[in-house]
């Protein structure tokens, strides 16, 4: 790798000390990533859980924007490596995941920093026109593009600002529900 | 491309001259999938890439198996690199079920690993020998490849769908004189494939075909997050096998390979490199594997989940580094499973690669993205 | 008195008559000859649908060697194609594709499916995107059933192909 990766490990100082207790033996850099976000948004991020390797976010559909800005910027992390959405019907909303990776930093490049977030859902959705709605991140993270265009036809999740949310995946002719939605039987089951 | 056009294009206005051509899904040189070019005279102006044609809905089926028939669905989307294509699945799986694996399936696994490694890459190579119609480079690795398929065949039991791997470790113990075999085939595999730089890499029409045509720079790889060879050929040394080394690859020595060009050449070459890498670690893995042991941590046929947990895992696959996200709720099918594929994550650079490129390199740039159609469309 | 017969009127039923009667007579030669010529000649089109097609790329590889039969020769237009394979999985964006392509295709033209999948839909029976087999959207002449297929069982589905072929009525076509 070349020269400007190279950087020191982000944040494995005091901060990361602070919350031992907690869980028995927390990798220093994972908590110091967690202590990172949470030291910048406060209140609008909840960490999920910290485990090995992998960070989980927690944020409302207004920050995920800012958060994501955030994360690019100043935490050295670079590409999406999948957009994930999950249906639960029962809370009425629809999750979107970001598993974020980093290819210029060494000392990340085990991490994956997972952003969360979710989009209200509508029981009779019209994909595209209804409420659900969240704002994209292909401008902060160009290789979201086809991602984000598979959870718009498999979930009918609508990037608002996408400049190409067209189907991907679906036949054209496809006018049932979205099919990754919980609500969507197969035939048989 | 503007200033000095042929007399007779030059009487046309640009928006007449530009023609749309549909390439694929029946063409000898787009595989399972379209992809509409607007092309000017011989450049191609623009590209919209159309998969979905073997689009199966494997993430919908996974909802309603339990961990364990979930397993020979999920190895479809490449069947012949099926173990890696299951792996992440499998190790996902074993952390959400809580199971210990054995040792020595452990080492089983970096061996039929990288034996898939090998054998898709051989057939790929095989592809991409057609698509610059190279019929030697056809042949040869086609034939290649029947070697190690031998060899998976001795081990699981099939030619191609393995369905090797399940969560606890690998449903069979290897064969008897099975290590001699291996490391008898696997030297022959590479003594050949070795040769394939006479004929095919060092080959004049080749280079010319491919060097300097598609070139991804480096930031730009890192941009559109491309992985596998295609970033590797971009000169990012990535490699998940170190980088977040799984099961027991943190004990044997694996290097990478690593290109600056970034051009179609780089990136047909990096995956040759890494079959010989793949040939060194199956020799390592075959001499520090216990020589007996149990191969695997039986599991009641519905095992139940330790809880609601979602797992994130990923390896390095033949295409890339692959992902699968699952998320359970304690129930013992999965509430979802994602699979974060090379081939998809890749296919975003094909338009950026082919604009402005001329029409005749588009099978070269195409296939040398280490693409794989069915399994972008799972 | 054939000058009696034929009228301008009739000349052209009289013609279409001994058409007939000459054909009847070298039907059997005749039609051998063009049936031999076809089984030798079963070119596919270079359609693939699914992961089959990786199995029948191995056919054609030296260990399995298809080409010394002289059928499943790759070939390029679908215009000079007698030949569908298909090779696994239809998905509902493929079928329209599937049917245009036979479509397009001169006759005679003779359809194998590959994998259980293009038999039944196979282990995709339940997925919202697969057709339950191919028979709905095009008839089929052989099923070659596995999943997938080894390169010696395609190539006894082809064989089996001849054999047909060669008890068919070459007329039919002509
Ligand atoms: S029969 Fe099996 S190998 Fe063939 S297309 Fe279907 S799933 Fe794939």
């Amino acid at each position: 790798m070349s020269e400007e990766t190279e950087k020191p490990t982000p944040e494995t100082t005091e901060k990361s000390v602070a919350k031992q207790e907690e869980v028995i033996e927390l990798p220093a850099l994972e908590k110091g990533l967690s202590e990172k976000l949470t030291s910048k948004f406060g209140e609008k991020t909840s960490i999920a859980f910290v485990k090995e390797n992998r960070v989980r976010v927690d944020v409302k559909k207004e920050d995920v924007h800012d958060v994501a800005e955030f994360i690019r910027d100043e935490m050295n992390f670079d590409h999406v490596e999948s957009v994930t959405g999950v249906d639960f019907p029962d809370d009425k909303e629809i999750e979107v995941v970001y598993h974020i990776g980093s290819y210029t930093d060494n000392s990340l490049a085990n991490q994956v920093l997972t952003l969360a977030t979710r989009a209200p859902r509508e029981d009779i959705p019209i994909p595209g026109k209804d409420g659900t709605r969240l704002p994209t991140l292909r401008d902060i993270f160009y290789s979201v593009e086809f991602h984000e265009r598979e959870v718009f036809e498999m979930l009918g999740v609508y990037f608002d600002g996408h400049p190409d949310n067209r189907r991907l995946l679906l036949p054209e002719d496809w006018a049932d529900l979205p099919p990754l939605r919980k609500d969507f039987a197969i035939k048989g089951r | 491309m503007t200033a000095e056009l042929p007399p007779g294009l030059a009487l046309q206005k640009v928006d007449e001259r530009i023609m749309t051509l549909n390439v694929g899904p029946q063409h000898p040189g787009s595989g399972h999938m379209r992809i509409v070019v607007q092309i000017d005279g011989d450049y191609i102006v623009a590209c919209d890439p159309d998969p979905g044609y073997v689009h199966r809905g494997e993430e919908k089926m996974a909802e309603y198996r339990n961990y364990i028939t979930n397993i020979p669905h999920l190895e479809r989307p490449v069947i012949h690199d099926s173990c890696n294509v299951l792996y992440p699945y499998v190790l996902g799986a074993e952390e959400i079920l809580g199971i210990e694996v054995p040792e020595r399936a452990k080492y089983v696994r970096v061996i039929a690993s990288e034996l898939n490694r090998c054998i898709y890459t051989q057939y790929w190579l095989a592809i991409y020998g057609i698509f610059l119609g190279h019929s030697t480079m056809f042949m040869w690795p086609a034939g290649d490849r029947e070697l190690l398929i031998d060899l998976m065949e001795k081990m699981s039991g099939a030619r191609v769908t393995h369905a090797h791997f399940v969560p606890g470790g690998v449903r069979n113990d290897l064969p008897a004189n099975f290590e001699d075999a291996c490391l008898r085939q696997v030297n022959y595999f590479e003594k050949r494939i070795k040769e394939y730089a006479a004929v095919f890499y060092d080959n004049p029409i080749l280079i010319s075909r491919t060097k300097d045509t598609g070139v991804l720079s480096k930031q730009d790889a890192i941009r559109l997050g491309t992985t596998g060879s295609v970033l590797r050929a971009s000169g990012v040394d990535y490699d998940l096998r170190i980088k977040e080394p799984y099961d027991v690859y943190e004990e044997l020595d694996v290097h990478t390979n690593v290109m600056k060009e970034g051009d179609s050449y780089a990136r047909s070459k990096v995956p040759w490199l890494d079959m010989m890498e793949s040939c060194n670690i199956i020799r390592q893995a075959l001499q520090k594997m216990p020589k007996s042991g149990s191969v695997r941590t039986k599991l009641k046929p519905n095992p139940k989940t330790k809880g609601p947990e979602t797992v994130y895992k990923r390896v390095e696959s033949g295409r890339g580094s692959l992902g699968c996200y699952i998320v359970s709720d304690g129930k013992t099918e999965p509430y979802r499973v994602k699979m974060s594929v090379g081939s998809f994550r890749n296919l975003i650079a094909l338009p950026y690669l082919l604009k402005g490129e001329k029409l005749g390199n588009m099978p070269s740039v195409y296939w040398s993205l280490n693409y794989w159609p069915v399994e972008a469309d799972r | 008195m054939l000058k009696d017969l034929v009228t301008p009127e009739n000349a052209n039923v009289f013609v279409g008559k001994l058409g007939d009667i000459l054909e009847k007579a070298i039907d059997k030669p005749l039609g051998y000859a063009i049936n031999w010529g076809r089984i030798w000649s079963l070119w596919p089109v270079h359609i693939e649908t699914a992961c089959c097609s990786v199995e029948f790329g191995a056919a054609s590889s030296p260990r399995y060697d298809v080409e010394r039969f002289g059928i499943i020769e790759a070939f390029g237009s679908l215009r000079q194609c007698d030949l569908v394979v298909v090779q696994g999985t239809i998905t509902r964006k493929m079928a329209p594709r599937l049917r245009l392509v036979y479509d397009q295709m001169p006759e005679p033209k003779y359809v194998i499916a590959m994998g259980a999948c293009a038999i039944t839909g196979g282990l995709y029976f339940d997925s919202y995107n697969v057709l339950p087999g191919i028979d709905g959207v095009i008839p089929v002449d052989v099923y070659v059933p596995g999943c997938p297929p080894r390169p010696e069982t395609l190539i006894q589905g082809c064989i089996l192909l001849q054999e047909k072929i060669k008890r068919m009525k070459a007329r039919k076509f002509v």
